[in-house]
């Protein structure tokens, strides 16, 4: 799939879209023309130094964010109001700290007004999909920063939203870890057919997940390239750094980023 | 010996000196006319402990402040929680609580006097008055200060008003409202005692004006310690109630602390 593929068959996309916050004198401009289309079933990375409005497109097409200028539209529709399709995955957790791990995983079931044996077996299949196994009695505050992540994904999977928003999930986790949440996002997105629209600043992380890299220039932030990553769908997440592709994709991507970040405030 | 004892034992050291040198003062260097003296207050204690008279006073007077406890405390948490939710309620309301929450609460006994006569039923009132702007003032801060991050995941979620006021704004407010009701205790025991002293035929508050009236300061200090008793067992009791609503809570305050 690349960057000019047909509207038609895209999930998600983003028409001249613009924004800018505050009023007068005194507005900041963070996303202008933004053209980007998604389609089901893709993973996508959106890269780029901090501050340039990545974010922003995450938060436009969960319906939080009204767009100064374009349309953002969700299978076909213009988005207007909060969009359920979608789930939201940021760099805090939101966990309920009054809860449980199993209770925080139930709750979207508890809006979705299910059984209480149906959510019980549900709670238990995604504990066991994330891999918090022996967890499901600890509080938040019990449990480790990579354990706090799995709960929130396995929440984050419990309302089942066809479309996956990530917003710097992994970016407070070490290396070893982050690289584990990763090859399991990646499985798990695959397996169960979402689609994935993944924020970061790391370009790896980038590389590593992505079917194909979204590259943003540093504030006002607009579309540098669009790059396809050469990897296989069902890549070996482990091993990716012993492809001759992986530092060939990455060499391409900090050649686009870097003149970025000089220009980005420190 | 464990840490426990050894705070217990300093602590009954203090009141220990502190009543040999009020027991020591007394008759030498003041009058035992207005100071009294601990045996004659602990004397005086133990014949109202046979006679039951302190335990009815105490009942009457807790009675009074547990109503209006509960009274002014459900209605200042629902009166917070609404507020809080509706910023268009408390735009409008918000300068007139105000405004009555700066009058000294004191300063109305009168004129409930006039209402409500000088019955249980003033005092409830007044207490209940006096503990509703505590904790609505504490509940409406709680809600406000409840992330809108965290509201916002969950409206993506589908939630409504009343499964976030469930899982998310109650239990955030809940450290905020039981703030307010801890710091409502004394006053609940001001409202009923005040409107005691003011007007009445039985409580602590009673005891300690009539026993005033008498010049017989063993009489009101025994009273006295009966409101330290008083609020003591207040006390225990809004603190078993946090560990029953908040279990979340002791797990925390058991994690060991690091940076």
């Amino acid at each position: 799939m690349t960057a000019s593929d047909s509207a038609a068959t895209a999930l998600m996309t983003f028409a001249d879209i613009g924004k800018a916050f505050g009023q007068g004198a005194s507005s900041i401009t963070v996303l202008r023309d933004i053209n980007l289309s998604v389609a089901r079933g893709e993973i996508v990375a959106l890269l780029g130094p901090s501050g340039c409005g990545k974010s922003t497109i995450l938060n436009i097409i969960a319906g939080l964010l009204t767009p100064s200028t374009g349309v953002a539209r969700y299978a076909g529709k213009a988005v207007e109001g909060l969009n359920h399709q979608v789930g939201y995955m940021a760099q805090s957790e939101h966990l309920l700290p009054w809860r449980t791990v199993a209770g925080n995983i139930q709750a979207p079931l508890e809006i979705a007004g299910q059984s209480r044996q149906a959510m019980t077996r549900r709670v238990a299949e995604l504990i066991d999909m994330v891999g918090l196994k022996g967890f499901a009695e600890a509080y938040p505050s019990q449990i480790s920063g990579g354990m706090k992540k799995r709960t929130a994904l396995a929440r984050l999977l419990a309302y089942d939203p066809e479309t996956l928003l990530m917003d710097e999930p992994f970016s407070a986790l070490d290396a070893h870890l982050r690289l584990h949440l990763q090859i399991e996002l990646r499985a798990l997105t695959r397996r169960l057919d979402k689609t994935l629209l993944f924020v970061t600043h790391d370009l790896e992380e980038a590389v590593t997940l992505g079917d194909r890299c979204v590259v943003f220039s540093a504030r006002p932030g607009r579309i540098i390239k669009i790059i396809d990553v050469p990897l296989p769908p069902d890549r070996d997440i482990m091993r990716l750094r012993y492809d001759d592709a992986f530092p060939k994709i990455c060499r391409e991507l900090w050649s686009l980023l870097a003149p970025e970040l000089e220009n980005s405030p420190a | 010996m464990n840490h426990a004892m050894k705070i217990a034992l300093r602590r009954i050291l203090i009141i220990g000196v502190f009543l040999a040198i009020w027991e020591g003062a007394s008759g030498r260097l003041m009058s035992p006319f207005f100071i009294s003296r601990p045996s004659a207050i602990a004397t005086r204690l133990w014949s109202w402990a046979i006679d039951g008279s302190l335990f009815i006073n105490m009942a009457i007077t807790a009675m009074e402040a547990i109503a209006g406890f509960v009274i002014g405390g459900v209605l200042g948490a629902l009166a917070g929680l609404a507020l809080g939710r509706s910023p268009v309620l408390a735009e409008t309301l918000n300068p007139i609580i105000n405004a009555f929450n700066s009058l000294p609460k004191v300063a109305l006994a009168p004129l409930f006097i006039m209402w409500f006569g000088v019955g249980y039923e003033m005092r409830i009132i007044f207490t209940a008055i006096i503990v509703f702007f505590l904790v609505f003032l504490n509940t409406y801060s709680g809600v406000r200060g409840v992330s809108r991050e965290l509201v916002n995941v969950f409206r993506l979620m589908r939630a409504q008003e009343r499964h976030l006021m469930r899982m998310v704004i109650v239990p955030s407010a809940i450290t905020w409202i039981f703030a307010g009701l801890r710091l409502s205790v004394p006053y609940a025991l001001i409202g009923a005692i005040v409107s005691e002293i003011m007007a009445s035929n039985a409580g602590l508050g009673y005891l300690i004006a009539y026993y005033a009236s008498q010049f017989n300061a063993a009489g009101v200090f025994a009273a006295l310690v009966g409101v330290m008793l008083l609020s003591f067992l207040f006390n225990a009791g809004i603190r078993l109630l946090e560990r029953v609503l908040m279990p979340w809570q002791e797990v925390d305050e058991q994690r060991e602390v690091t940076i």
